[in-house]
């Protein structure tokens, strides 16, 4: 009997996998529509409870407000510049709603994002004819991103200042975050200080732990989620 | 009838219930799955994941400690208390179906939940945990080594990992509230000895 029992488990674990993909869809559906009606947040503390998940590399992040905050634009470029909060939100600005993907599987729907295009910095800043690559670093210390210069100057890449229509809080990369549409949700750095131009691509920190560059949503990473382009 | 039996030692007077290698089983079995849980919270628990960070560390230290979980069991299978203890866990009696008829019903009366060194719950408990847990390392060798398996079965493999960690989170939390109410079950983990008089009446078939 015990051994019925530790087989079953077994089984309905076997079975669990196997039948996921189904069960998953019915639970998204139902969870969705409890936690946009839960006061209490628990239903988000579920797997696939909805919404954002915080993930950090790093022990501790430094809270950066609109004084403390300054964003470099280096490398090579005829104008390297340093902006405060102030100037990046006097800049024009663009809105996008799309979905959110994770690598790890949770999506979030319709989320809105608001920022400067990062083509409008490299612009300002005059990228030399030898670059071909952009990378990325922030105040965590740790975290850093990078794009192929054809990506970076897609117009569905932004310098983001708010999210969910307000400013963008500390625990979502706030003061200002990166956000590449197009791709898994690692390449949209959180507290972004940095952006230098270089010659070539160098990986970025989940990219030397075996996640793709080119980071498709649905073309990478061995995934075929819907893309979010 | 009465399926108690009849006690005649005196009360206070303390018998064996588990030797060294059987309380060592236990103890790193649990340190383990303590370093298993308190990670998980640390990787999916938004505020704890916030307080941490180090995601990477974290992951590294959980990995490990689910690794090492089975091999307390498999050290402990040199032990002939342990396997002897494992056929009775495996066994069930008339006695456990009265057992567990009593649990559903929330009768508490000592008569009517009649039980061997082991009653049905905790081997209903032994025998899922030890079911539960194969299911996780499975999952989460799957989730580990993502080139081993295609992917469909790596995503299958995140959900069932995710839902039954919050399932075995949630038993886990039954298993140590029934310990917290019963010293003397703790003291027996933690010294080998129990008194008889607990003995007689928590486990009255037993015979030690």
């Amino acid at each position: 009997m015990g051994r019925r029992v530790f087989l079953g488990t077994l089984g309905l674990g076997a079975l669990g996998v196997v039948a996921a993909p189904t069960l998953q869809r019915g639970l998204e559906g139902v969870l969705g529509a409890v936690s946009g009606r839960d006061p209490t947040g628990l239903s988000g503390l579920l797997p696939n409870g909805g919404g954002f998940r915080y993930y950090s590399v790093a022990a501790s992040v430094p809270h950066k407000d609109a004084t403390a905050y300054r964003l470099t634009v280096d490398g090579l470029v005829d104008h390297p510049a340093t902006y405060t909060l102030a100037d990046l939100r006097a800049m024009p600005r663009t809105r996008m709603v799309r979905d959110v993907q994770c690598v790890t599987g949770w999506r979030v729907p319709g989320t809105p994002f608001e920022g400067v295009r990062l083509s409008h910095l490299l612009d300002l800043a005059g990228v030399r004819a030898r670059a071909g690559a952009v990378r990325f670093t922030c105040f965590d210390g740790t975290y850093s991103e990078s794009l192929t210069l054809a990506q970076a100057r897609r117009s569905d890449v932004l310098v983001a200042l708010r999210m969910q229509n307000r400013d963008l809080v500390h625990e979502h990369g706030g003061p200002v975050r990166l956000y590449v549409a197009p791709m898994y949700f690692y390449k949209s750095a959180k507290w972004l200080s940095g952006i230098t131009v270089t010659d070539r691509v160098e990986p970025g920190y989940w990219e030397h732990l075996g996640y793709d560059v080119d980071a498709w949503v649905g073309r990478s990473n061995g995934r075929t989620d819907v893309p979010t382009g | 009838m009465s399926l108690r039996a009849d006690t005649p030692a005196p009360a206070g007077t303390r018998v064996r219930r588990f030797t060294r290698a059987e309380r060592w089983v236990h103890r790193t079995t649990a340190a383990l799955m303590g370093v298993c849980v308190v990670t998980a919270a640390c990787l999916y628990v938004p505020p704890l994941a916030e307080l941490v960070g180090r995601r990477e560390l974290v992951v590294r230290v959980h990995e490990c400690a689910g690794l090492a979980l089975p091999a307390p069991v498999l050290l402990g299978l040199a032990s002939r208390a342990f396997r002897a203890d494992l056929r009775l866990l495996d066994r069930f009696g008339p006695h456990d179906r009265l057992w567990l008829r009593a649990a559903l019903y929330r009768d508490k009366r000592r008569s009517s939940r009649p039980a061997g060194k082991f009653n049905a719950g905790q081997k209903i408990y032994a025998a899922w945990i030890a079911g539960a847990g194969l299911v996780m390392l499975g999952t989460g060798l799957m989730m580990w080594f993502t080139h081993l398996t295609p992917l469909a079965w790596r995503t299958g493999a995140t959900f069932v990992h995710d839902w039954l960690a919050l399932t075995i989170g949630i038993v886990l939390a039954g298993h140590i509230g029934m310990a917290l109410g019963d010293p003397e079950a703790r003291r027996g983990l933690r010294t080998g000895l129990v008194t008889h008089a607990w003995a007689a009446d928590e486990h009255p078939l037993w015979r030690p």
